[in-house]
C-alpha cells in the first residue's frame, strides 16, 4: 500500500509546513494537514506530530497538546500499531501522552540551541531507519527543552531493548559529553517505543530534505517509513 | 468552597537547570552561603465543592493529570475552606 502522511496542526505548531513541504515537494508523497480539533485521522497511515510550541508550551511542553481531541485518535492508532513520529515538540507531546517513556527537560545550558548536530544511528529500525544503522547523519536541532531524562533503571531497559535509535555524536561518530548539545542522558536524540512503531526525536529531519537549501540527509527517515509501508499489505502494520 | 494551593517540586534526582542558574547568580552577587537552589511551582485555584474529601480527590487527579508530570515531579496539596471568590 502507499503511504499517506498526516501532519497534525496544533495551535502553536510551526514546523507543520516544513514537514508538509518536505514530504510533498521534496519526497513526492501524499500528505495532508490534520487540525487538532478534528477527531479523525482521515485515512492517513503515518502520523507526524511536528515541532513548535503547542499551546505556547505553558504548564510543560506538550502537556496541553496531549489533551487535544485528535490525540485520543493518535494514541489509539499508535496502540494498534500505526506509525507515529514526533519531532521536537512532537517528541515532547509523545512523552507527555505516555506513548514514549521519559521526559524532556530544559537544556543543561539553559540556552535555546539552533544548530546542525551529528547523529549516530545506533538502533535498528525497519520502519524509521532501514539500512541506516551505524551511519552518521547531520541534521539540525532547534530547541530549549530537549534534555531527555528517564530514571536510571528505566534507561537500562531502553538500552537492553535497543530502543535508542539516534544519539548525538561527533562528525566521526564518537559519542562523547562534548557532542551532547543539551545534556540528554546517554546522548539520546531519538528513541522508539518497545513495539518500534512510534519514534520521538529532537532533531528536525524535515528541515534536512532539500539539496537546494544545503542538506538532504534527513530524507532517509521519511523514505524508510514509506518503503516500509509500501512493503506491507495491511493498514496497520504491526 | 475551598482554596487550593498545589506545590510542584522536581525530584531531587533530576537536574534543575533554573535552580542551578539562580545558585550561580547568588555566588556572583556574593551570597556564598546560598546552596542547592531548587525552583518549584505553586498553583492556586478555587474548588467549588463542599466536601473536603471530594475536593482533595479532584485536586489530586487534576494535579496528576496536568499540573505535574509524575515522571519527574512530586506535588503537595493544601486546601483551605473559604467563602472568598
Amino acid at each position: 500500500m502507499n503511504p499517506k502522511f498526516g501532519v497534525v496542526v496544533f495551535p502553536g505548531s510551526n514546523c507543520d509546513h516544513d514537514a508538509y513541504y518536505a514530504l510533498k515537494h521534496e519526497l513526492g508523497y501524499e500528505v495532508e494537514f490534520l487540525w487538532h480539533k478534528e477527531p479523525s485521522l482521515k485515512g492517513c497511515n503515518v502520523i507526524i506530530l511536528p515541532g513548535g510550541f503547542s499551546y505556547g508550551d505553558y504548564i510543560r511542553c506538550g502537556a496541553v497538546a496531549k489533551l487535544s481531541p485528535i490525540m485520543a485518535e493518535v494514541i489509539k492508532f499508535a496502540n494498534e500499531g500505526g506509525i507515529v513520529i514526533g519531532i521536537c515538540n512532537g517528541f515532547q507531546i509523545l512523552c507527555e501522552s505516555g506513548l514514549l517513556p521519559g521526559v524532556l527537560i530544559k537544556n543543561k545550558s539553559l540556552k535555546f540551541i539552533c544548530e546542525d548536530v551529528h547523529l549516530l544511528v545506533t538502533g535498528k529500525s525497519e520502519v524509521f531507519a532501514n539500512d541506516a544503522s551505524g551511519s552518521v547523519v547531520k541534521i539540525p536541532i532547534a530547541h530549549g527543552e530537549g534534555n531527555y531524562f528517564i530514571e536510571p533503571d528505566k534507561i537500562e531497559e531502553l538500552e537492553k531493548n535497543g530502543q535508542i535509535l539516534f544519539r548525538y555524536c561527533t562528525p566521526t561518530g564518537e559519542i562523547s559529553p562534548e557532542s551532547n548539545p543539551n545534556g540528554s542522558i546517554n546522548n539520546i536524540a531519538g528513541l522508539t517505543n518497545r513495539a518500534g512503531n512510534v519514534l520521538g526525536m529532537m532533531p528536525h529531519p524535515e528541515r534536512a530534505c532539500s539539496k537546494t537549501i544545503g542538506n538532504d540527509s534527513g530524507k532517509f527517515v521519511f523514505s524508510s517509513i514509506a518503503n516500509f509501508i509500501k512493503s506491507k499489505e495491511v493498514e496497520h502494520v504491526f | 468552597m475551598f482554596k487550593a494551593k498545589v506545590i510542584i517540586k522536581r525530584r531531587k534526582s533530576i537536574l534543575d537547570p533554573q535552580g542551578k542558574a539562580a545558585e550561580q547568580g547568588a555566588k556572583l552577587l556574593g551570597f556564598l552561603n546560598i546552596d542547592q537552589v531548587r525552583i518549584n511551582k505553586e498553583v492556586e485555584f478555587f474548588v467549588n465543592l463542599s466536601s473536603k474529601e471530594e475536593a482533595l480527590k479532584e485536586v489530586t487527579e487534576f494535579s496528576g493529570k496536568l499540573l505535574a508530570n509524575p515522571i519527574m515531579e512530586d506535588f503537595e496539596i493544601q486546601l483551605e475552606e473559604t467563602d472568598e471568590s
